[in-house]
């Protein structure tokens, strides 16, 4: 037990050195950081001055145990565009894309389990062929075109909702929300449909073939044998174990949903991470582009631990196997 | 007189794979409009009914004219034109062409590097394998536009002055380095189990090199689902190509693609110009859908437990 928690520990903290060590080599040998802060017009004096003091002098090891201590920190430098802390920024950010990616995953479970229930229990109906044949265009189809169409049918024709910003923001501490405000759940609606759209067919796809291998094994017909309803039987029975592995993959995907939400936030202009990370992108801002590297890898890494070690705790089978591998 | 053994035309003409085709209308459908969406990329210079490039062709009076079937529309503009009174249906042309270039060549590198990897990592084994599948794990757990992004910037970061080229070798790059690992873990898969089969265990007693096993004797049989996943492949790397471009990190704008025209139709959405990009969105999930549903029937076909 502690021994396969201890590994899993260390796989995690491995993966995120070497993220860490990506990040770090982007700092080292893309751009010159004392070019950078000091112009053109330095004398060789004062550029080993700066660069003893920003400590570039010191051999590999020391500056990337540096690096990592200030990671740890959250502290990653200057924004070499706007000048200010990159934790600032992120910081600022971070609400709008946490609220989009979770307003998204919350509309796709709560649109996607009953569409895949339904695929499944009336596989052969019209509009389950109507749902499978949708759902196959929704993987060819683009992310930004959804929102884009979206922002034509609903902002510019029907001119029915906003398509631009966050709208009315309430300030609680340093946590700004659009949640509380009427404006700012208008201005969520587009962006969080776009955004639930790639994960709807996938949760779809995912509940319908969970259903269908259960609905065939032993229980469900000894269920049925007993003279439970369908009702019983398709909900209480059967629905109960799909959801298990529909919800772990669904937190598995919220890290995909932060990820993913930067191409929705450029199409709305969401002011999010991920539009600092485009933008930092386009201006080869490394300082925001590690940092935000980091900070995903975290949130991925961090997902992808508590599953493992929430799926150890509820599978006893799991104790087993890592007991017999050492 | 014994009748000559047919080509390779008539053995494919007579096999399943054909039989098959023509009696799938899906895939025909979808191949008929693959096929013509590349003839038109392929020959834009002759087909396209004006050059969107030549700016001694363009007359800025006429720009921003809407489809042919609209009010002011007119027929030598069939899909309307854009601000700069460049023929839509042309660069639409133009920019499949791109797209296409920038999605097959993406595939193909990431399928050279894949399958080499895969080959590698299932025929070597131990320390190897155990590698190239540790850093495949990685990968996977990031989602692929994010790693495509990530390259394309560190790209953009070390060459700041790029010129056009360049920016399209980056842009190649990234979205190959992001697919190998498809190709890497399909391949290490049917790896795994030629390589105990009898004539792998043959070729190896009779002292044939390692290298010359890979590739005369395993490669050929591992090909199958490398073909299938390169159909899926492209059509998921011109998603990649177009996406990159839409977000401004993709190819240059002088020579704009699929995803380029509809970032820059995107600005006159608002003021009612919806032709500009919705018609290079179209195009895009053509060609997308198309090769992806060819890609399902070729997956289907080739799969002998189907059959």
């Amino acid at each position: 037990m502690l021994a396969f928690i201890l590994r899993r520990l260390l796989q995690a903290v491995a993966v995120m050195l070497c993220v860490a060590f990506i990040a770090f080599m982007l700092f080292q040998y893309v751009g010159d950081p004392v070019a950078n802060m000091l112009g053109q017009d330095a004398t060789p004096e004062q550029r080993a001055q700066l660069r003893a003091d920003l400590g570039l002098d010191q051999p590999f090891p020391v500056q990337f145990a540096r690096f990592v201590g200030n990671a740890v920190h959250g502290e990653f430098g200057l924004s070499l565009r706007q000048g200010r802390r990159v934790s600032q920024l992120i910081a600022e950010r971070l609400p709008a894309t946490l609220e989009l990616s979770v307003v998204a995953a919350v509309l796709a479970l709560a649109i996607g389990v009953p569409m895949g229930v339904y695929a499944a229990l009336r596989r052969n109906s019209f509009f389950s062929h109507v749902l499978m044949t949708v759902s196959l265009l929704g993987v060819s189809l683009p992310n930004f075109l959804i929102g884009i169409v979206l922002i034509l049918v609903f902002a510019v024709l029907l001119k029915w909702l906003p398509s631009y910003g966050r709208g009315d923001v309430v300030a609680l501490g340093p946590w700004t929300t659009g949640l509380l405000t009427t404006d700012g759940w208008r201005h969520l609606i587009l962006p969080s449909i776009t955004l639930a759209a790639f994960q709807l067919t996938l949760i779809m796809r995912l509940v319908r073939a969970e259903m269908l291998e259960v609905l065939r094994t032993d229980y469900i017909k000894f269920a049925r044998a007993r003279g439970l309803s369908d009702v019983a039987v398709h909900f209480g029975h059967a629905l109960k174990n799909t959801l298990v592995p529909v919800i772990t993959i669904t937190g598995l995907q919220l890290g995909s949903l932060i990820a993913f939400a930067i191409i929705t936030e450029q199409v709305f202009q969401w002011p999010g991470m991920g539009l600092l990370f485009i933008q930092a992108v386009t201006f080869a801002d490394i300082p925001v582009m590690a940092a935000y590297l980091c900070l995903i890898a975290l949130i991925f890494v961090v997902i992808n631990l508590v599953v493992d070690l929430l799926y150890f705790a509820v599978d006893p089978r799991l104790r087993v196997g890592g007991a017999s591998a050492h | 007189m014994t009748p000559k053994p047919p080509g390779a035309l008539g053995r494919f003409l007579a096999g399943d794979l054909w039989h098959s085709f023509t009696h799938s209308p899906v895939a025909m459908a979808a191949a008929l409009i693959a096929a013509l969406c590349v003839f038109c990329a392929v020959f834009a210079d002759v087909v396209a009914p004006h050059n969107p490039f030549d700016l001694a062709t363009l007359e800025l009076g006429d720009a921003r004219l809407p489809p042919a079937w609209e009010e002011d529309g007119r027929w030598t503009y069939l899909l309307g034109t854009d601000d700069q009174g460049r023929d839509i249906l042309s660069a639409l042309m133009y920019g499949a062409r791109i797209s296409l270039l920038v999605g097959v060549a993406s595939v193909l590198l990431s399928m050279l590097i894949g399958v080499t990897l895969g080959l590698l990592s299932g025929y070597a084994g131990g320390k190897t394998d155990a590698f190239i599948m540790r850093v495949c794990d990685v990968m996977l757990s990031f989602p692929s536009i994010l790693i495509a992004l990530l390259i394309d910037g560190v790209g953009r970061a070390m060459f700041p002055n790029a010129h056009a080229s360049l920016a399209f070798t980056v842009l190649i790059l990234a979205i190959a380095l992001t697919g190998w690992v498809q190709y890497a873990r399909t391949v290490r898969g049917s790896t795994l189990v030629e390589r105990n089969k009898e004539y792998v265990q043959a070729a190896r007693i009779i002292g044939v090199p390692p290298a010359r096993i890979m590739l005369r004797h395993v490669l050929p049989n591992v090909m199958g689902p490398v073909l299938v996943l390169s159909t899926i492949q492209v059509a998921s790397a011109i998603i990649t190509e177009a996406t990159l471009s839409f977000l401004g990190v993709g190819v240059p704008p002088t020579s704009p693609s699929l995803g380029t025209l509809i970032r820059v139709g995107n600005d006159f959405l608002f003021s009612g110009e919806w032709w500009i990009t919705i018609f290079p969105g179209a195009m895009l999930v053509l060609i997308a859908l198309s090769v992806n549903l060819l890609g399902d029937w070729l997956r289907d076909a080739l799969n002998p437990r189907l059959q």
